[in-house]
């Protein structure tokens, strides 16, 4: 009796390590998360805007309807990333996932104070790289660190009417994700 | 033989429990670093490399990116303020004034967070569209049939949940209560 309470204590206080590793592994193993969902139809290094929430398809779920989004799934391996995104007329903003799907950075166009959001996206070693006096003069341009060497940029434009739908989505489109192999020259800013 | 038996029985129950518990916490969420506001739900930290593993878990699981802490907050019910389900059938009303943000949205999402299909296609709100009052607050009804004024329709779906997107907020980790952000009550009216 006392052997079968042992049995079911010890299962108990080994069901929690399981419970420990098995959270800590699931984003690892999940086939379903965004960026293994996104994978399929977002090319490497390149702009694609992604189809409307719309309640048959969404490429994933809580989307907000009110947004247009466009993803970059980079991978730095070969080089930095140039990221230029026009700002539309209500909000835009430009958001930094890890392959795992942690959101790292996030910038809209009222902190970028510009009407296009442009920056520089590398991982640390290639920061580290970057020739010092460049990276001083750099104030002026926002060069990010990416945590991993590959993840996901999502644009959003706001149309805060559906009848602006179709400009978010223009300025979108107009916005580039250019994998740039030469270390990036940052030119001083011109007055 | 007995050892044996007792060995299996240890490891199916530590099966059990573990993978259990992993399941219950992927699905339901954990009350880690939640703010909650009435009937809302926040986790401001779901959008900063701070995250917990348990919430790092559940967007695995469900494939959903989290609205970056840059980009905004995101608000979630799934029941009215007298802790009642949100019920599709019934008329609930969405009334008050929201916390200061450049824009926010309010959508309709059903239990996996897909939007709710209706003739008008219309999902959500944002806070252009909606029709105020002259101080400001706002009324929006969800209901099934139409509504004068607000009206999100919920196509009669049995439960939903709504998100309430701030962008451009300075609500986020620092924010603790209902003073630092007023967010709107929800009430069940009536069932059909």
């Amino acid at each position: 009796m006392i052997r079968i309470l042992f049995a079911v204590v010890g299962g108990i206080l080994l069901g929690g390590v399981v419970h420990l590793v098995s959270v800590l592994a699931l984003p690892s193993i999940a086939t379903q998360d965004a960026y293994s969902r996104l994978t399929a139809m977002a090319p490497l290094n390149v702009v694609t805007p992604l189809p409307l929430a719309d309640p048959n398809h969404s490429p994933m779920p809580f989307m907000d309807p009110a947004f247009a989004v466009a993803v970059c799934r980079y991978d730095l391996s070969a080089g930095s990333i140039k990221l230029t995104v026009p700002v539309s007329q209500a909000y835009t903003s430009v958001s930094f996932y890890t392959r795992s799907d942690v959101a790292y950075y996030a910038i809209n166009d009222r902190s970028a104070g510009r009407k296009v959001i442009e920056l520089n996206l590398m991982t640390e070693a290639q920061h580290a790289e970057l020739p010092e006096e460049e990276d001083v003069t750099a104030a002026d341009r926002l060069i990010i660190d990416s945590p991993s060497t590959t993840g996901l940029i999502v644009l959003k434009a706001l149309a805060p009417e559906p009848g602006m739908m179709g400009q978010a989505q223009a300025s979108l489109a107009a916005s580039r994700c250019r994998l740039q192999t030469e270390p990036p020259v940052v030119k001083p800013a011109t007055k | 033989m007995r050892l044996i038996v007792l060995i299996v029985l240890a490891l199916l129950i530590a099966t059990a429990v573990g993978l259990g518990a992993t399941w219950l916490t992927a699905t339901r969420g954990t009350d880690f670093g939640t703010l909650t506001i009435g009937a809302w739900i926040a986790r401001p930290r779901t959008g900063t490399a701070e995250i917990d593993p348990y919430s790092r878990a559940t967007i695995a699981r469900s494939g959903e990116l989290p609205i970056g802490t840059g980009d905004g907050i995101a608000f979630s019910a799934s029941a009215d303020d007298n802790k009642k389900p949100l019920d599709g059938r019934c008329d609930v009303i969405v009334s008050g004034v929201t916390p200061p943000a450049r824009f926010w949205t309010l959508s309709l999402y059903d239990r996996k967070g897909r939007l709710v299909a209706n003739s008008l296609q219309r999902y959500g709100f944002t806070s252009e569209e909606i029709v105020r009052n002259s101080d400001g607050s706002f009324e929006l009804h969800i209901a099934s049939r139409a509504r004068a004024g607000n009206w999100l329709p919920t196509g009669g779906i049995e439960r939903y949940t709504l998100m309430l997107r701030l962008y451009d907020t300075p609500v986020g980790v620092a924010t603790r209560t209902q003073r630092d952000a007023p967010m709107p009550s929800i009430a069940t009216a009536g069932c059909s």
